[in-house]
């Protein structure tokens, strides 16, 4: 009975521990991107596949250790909906950009 | 006279039980209603991605965009996502005094940050930066203007919560309220991140 009721009760809360964790990685995967496009020492395209990485890293992080997203919660039901809704970002942004790249390149618009 | 006491017992326990299937299950509409809050800033950002060339003889993100600020703004959200963390362990651990003052310096925190944002803002506007002068400048404001608005509910529905923790304390109704606010705030910080490394760090490049 206890261990149905917390099953039900939205999973692992974290502690203190992977709180501060959490933290500590966001602030090292925050102040390195910053810091690479603020010193001006590197190339554009180390600089942008980097700062990508680190802000992929950053998300998953604070959905791990600070929203506890996990398939235990729910029955799974919290992280299935959050993949389904990647799924619909990567169709809606990577297909607007794709669709106005190409109509950029054969309408030559603006500048 | 023992029947009715166990019988008691057990719709006492019964009715526990779905006071708790209720929180959880409005926690969990609360996320799918962050994942649509999610589409709409997808499609924010694709817009800026489409429009952010479009300057009209205007500035350009590495024109305009002031890094450090931006650094302090990242570390007042990132900080009060921390916050409000140690927020929900105090609410776990059923210590409201501990609630409210972790509640309050997520305010403050949060507060912090709009207070950059309206600084940044109101500079740009006063440069004749706002949104009219440029497709680019459209767009920017809408995507990283929409983030503040939530971020500003968010502070809102904070306020809301630290009254309703001293005139309620905790109980069935606050609690799923404050884990909704708790995902609606680490929410807000993820979408953070993608608007400064992909808006301000990219844009000054």
């Amino acid at each position: 009975m206890s261990d149905a009721h917390a099953s039900h009760d939205g999973g692992n809360h974290g502690s203190v521990k992977s709180y501060v964790i959490g933290l500590i990685l966001s602030l090292v995967l925050t102040i390195i991107p910053f810091w690479m496009v603020m010193s001006g020492g590197f190339s554009n395209m180390a600089i942008v596949v980097t700062i990508s990485i680190m802000a992929i890293l950053q998300v998953l992080v604070q959905l791990i250790m600070f929203m506890h997203l996990d398939f235990k919660t729910e029955e799974g039901w919290n992280a299935g909906s959050f993949i389904f809704t990647a799924l619909i970002l990567v169709i809606l942004v990577g297909g607007s950009l794709w669709i106005m790249q190409n109509l950029h390149a054969n309408m030559m618009l603006g500048g | 006279m023992t029947t009715q006491t166990v019988n008691q017992h057990d719709a006492h326990a019964h009715d526990e039980h779905e006071h708790h299937d209720a929180g959880a299950m409005k926690v969990f509409g609360f996320w799918v209603y962050l994942m649509s809050d999610l589409v709409i800033f997808g499609s924010l950002f694709a817009t800026y991605a489409v429009l952010m060339n479009g300057t009209a003889g205007g500035p350009s993100g590495a024109d305009i965009f002031e890094l450090p600020l931006i650094l302090v703004s990242t570390f007042l959200l990132l900080f009060s996502s921390f916050t409000y963390g140690m927020a929900v362990l105090a609410m776990h651990a059923d210590r409201v005094a501990q609630v409210k003052g972790w509640l309050g310096i997520t305010f403050l925190l949060g507060a912090g940050f709009i207070g950059l944002e309206i600084y940044e803002f109101h500079h740009l506007i006063a440069e004749g930066f706002g949104p009219d002068r440029s497709a680019f400048l459209s767009s920017f404001f809408t995507l990283v203007g929409t983030h503040g608005l939530h971020v500003t509910f968010g502070l809102i529905w904070m306020l809301v919560m630290i009254v309703q923790l001293y005139t309620k304390g905790l109980n069935d109704k606050t609690r799923p309220r404050i884990m909704c606010l708790s995902l609606f705030w680490h929410f807000l910080d993820i979408v953070w991140i993608c608007v400064f490394t992909f808006v301000y760090l990219m844009g000054v490049l």
